[in-house]
């Protein structure tokens, strides 16, 4: 188990490598000097050049690649172009805006999209499983920054229940929350549905039934434990996913969080934050999915013999 | 005589899987939408011209609520709300189609190839593939756009390249199970060329959950080009893309809220469609998956 962690930390080194070769790519043909975007469009061109040459600028592109990495590795991501401030207190700063609503988007997954699949299943051809299913589907169809504006026009508009935008305390994160868990949620309440449904054929749920266990237990304490395998995975892959939906969910509720912040800089050329803001996502996302992939392994111990036995990817 | 017999079971299998998809009533919703969203673009091609109802303004007659003279009303320019949609209907459908036939070809070529050949080759294009993969595909998607550009066939780049990751990922887990197949086996020992086999055995029988998955997709990226269009960075307004009409709407929202329900609705149905297409045609070839 241990060289698996090991063997996949180690495969982070290429991916981030790589990936940071492909944005210091895609921004290297993305339009706009940033000297000039630094100085400002009226500059004179001579400093405008000066400011060229002592950033870099002028090095051939792998030069300057390599430049970065090798600032990067002594720990040097660079300072933001716009703010002049170190990248990394800037998404520092910003992150726990974006972490917060992450976790209150996977929290009410959990805590709603569990519970109604469970029921859907158990209650499958209901009224409530036709409602629910039907739901999903309308919130599967919902791009989420419409059902974001929808909510502001109803609970801030209309009822003035809630801010509409901006972030001032702890209920100004219910809306942006719903909004960012719909989607998933939709996914989450199908998948535990469509698992539960196949588990609760199984032969040792009428082995449960058979010996008298009643039916709550055998719900919750059989098949419960097997049907949620999947989602688990589904919900860890996800958290990457949401970070992503974070981006257009923070500007439909103007919250200043990361994804507003990547926005800004990828309009702005802001090279070293687009670099390091990605970077921090994607190795956010690849720690995220290892943890997911161990915590697999404990919560069905079957898998364990793939990894004692040498036999994992 | 053995060519004619495969023929006659081919088309038993497409009928027989028209036949459960034809049974399934949301299929059939889906089918139904779709072809509303079809006739409405076809019919935008005749009732709607371009510069004086999409785009040419009319202050005399801005922001009327929906009904009256006007079906869905007019926005802030005095433009025909009905009219744009409908202009909007072409666009959305054609992106997410064309997003979706260019990623998947492409990832369909890295996928089918990395999976028939396995080994070295496989390996060296998933890694590849999962170092794309780590990137957040939306965030991904604003890097490209905003190297590219804004506009639709920068979108349309932007997207296709951003979706090929996943959708390699996709294809080349639909060709495994076929490649080790004994009728893949028994082409090889043939003689048949690879390329000859890739195409001609092993994507015919693999195309099934393939089929499903870009249908499904077809809705997220119509979603996403709204997305993209709706923080500015995809098509932008004048056109009438959906998601540039809900921003545009986003600040009349106190007074006048239906400019941002309309086109956000259209968004809807059109996702629907594809979901409920998708859904079924998946229940309709694996009948095994339904529940």
């Amino acid at each position: 188990m241990g060289k698996y962690i090991l063997k996949r930390l180690l495969w982070m080194i290429p991916v981030i490598l790589g990936i940071s070769f492909i944005l210091f790519s895609i921004l290297e043909i993305t339009p706009g000097d940033p000297a000039v975007m630094i100085l400002g469009e009226s500059a004179p061109p001579d400093r405008v050049e000066a400011l060229r040459e002592e950033m870099g600028l002028n090095e051939p592109f792998l030069q300057r690649y390599v430049t970065y990495v090798a600032d990067a590795l002594h720990g040097d991501f660079g300072s933001s172009y716009r703010t002049k401030l170190p990248v990394f207190d800037e998404i520092l700063s910003r992150f726990p805006t974006t972490l917060k609503l992450t976790v209150g988007g996977i929290l009410l997954v959990v805590i709603l999209g569990i519970p109604l699949g469970i029921l859907s299943a158990v209650k499958q051809y209901s009224v409530f499983d036709n409602v629910s299913m039907v739901a999903a589907l309308i919130l599967n169809s919902m791009p989420g920054f419409w059902l974001g504006i929808m909510l502001v026009l109803l609970f801030s508009v209309k009822l003035n229940l809630l801010p509409a935008t901006g972030v001032n305390g702890w209920n100004s994160y219910i809306l942006p929350c719903i909004t960012l868990a719909a989607g998933m949620m939709a996914s989450v309440v199908r998948m535990t549905r469509s698992n539960m449904l196949e588990v609760i054929r199984q032969d040792y749920i009428s082995t449960a039934r058979a010996k008298g266990a009643d039916e709550e237990r055998v719900i919750l304490r059989h098949a419960l434990r097997n049907a949620l395998l999947p989602v688990v995975t589904i919900v860890g892959l996800n958290f990457s996913s949401l970070l992503g939906g974070t981006l257009i969910i923070e500007t439909v509720f103007n919250i200043p969080g990361l994804g507003a912040l990547m926005i800004t800089a990828v309009r702005s050329k802001d090279i070293p934050l687009v670099m390091a803001g990605v970077l921090f996502v994607a190795l956010l996302g690849g720690f995220i999915n290892l943890f997911v992939d161990v915590l697999y392994v404990y919560i069905d111990p079957r898998l364990k013999s793939q990894f004692v036995r040498g036999k994992g990817k | 005589m053995k060519k004619q017999n495969e023929k006659k079971e081919h088309e038993s299998q497409l009928s027989m899987i028209w036949r459960r998809f034809y049974r399934n009533k949301s299929a059939m919703l889906g089918l139904g939408l779709l072809a509303f969203l079809i006739i409405a673009t076809l019919l935008g091609f005749f009732i709607v011209d371009y510069n004086t109802d999409v785009v040419g303004m009319d202050m005399a007659q801005r922001l009327q609520a929906p009904g009256g003279g006007h079906l869905f009303g007019t926005d802030q320019y005095g433009r025909d709300i009905f009219a744009r949609i409908l202009y909007g209907a072409r666009i959305s459908l054609t992106m997410g189609v064309v997003i979706i036939v260019i990623s998947f070809t492409i990832g369909g070529i890295i996928g089918s190839v990395s999976g028939y050949y396995g080994g070295f080759v496989d390996n060296i294009l998933m890694r590849i593939m999962d170092i794309f993969y780590a990137i957040p595909y939306n965030l991904f998607a604003i890097c490209i756009v905003a190297a590219l550009g804004s506009g639709m066939i920068n979108l349309v780049a932007a997207m296709s390249i951003a979706l090929i990751p996943m959708f390699s990922r996709v294809v080349r887990s639909a060709v495994l199970p076929v490649c080790s197949q004994e009728y893949i086996e028994s082409a090889r020992a043939c003689g048949t060329s690879d390329l000859r086999i890739i195409v001609k055995h092993v994507l015919p029988n693999a195309i099934g959950p393939i089929i499903v998955h870009a249908t499904l997709n077809i809705a997220d990226t119509i979603k996403a080009v709204a997305g993209l269009s709706f923080i500015g960075l995809g098509i932008a307004s004048p056109l009438p893309e959906w998601g540039a009409m809900l921003t545009e709407g986003k600040n009349y929202i106190r007074e006048y809220p239906y400019l941002v329900i309309i086109p956000g609705v259209a968004i809807m149905i059109a996702a629907m469609s594809f979901n409920l297409i998708g859904d079924g045609l998946r229940d309709a070839l694996d009948p095994r998956l339904k529940n």
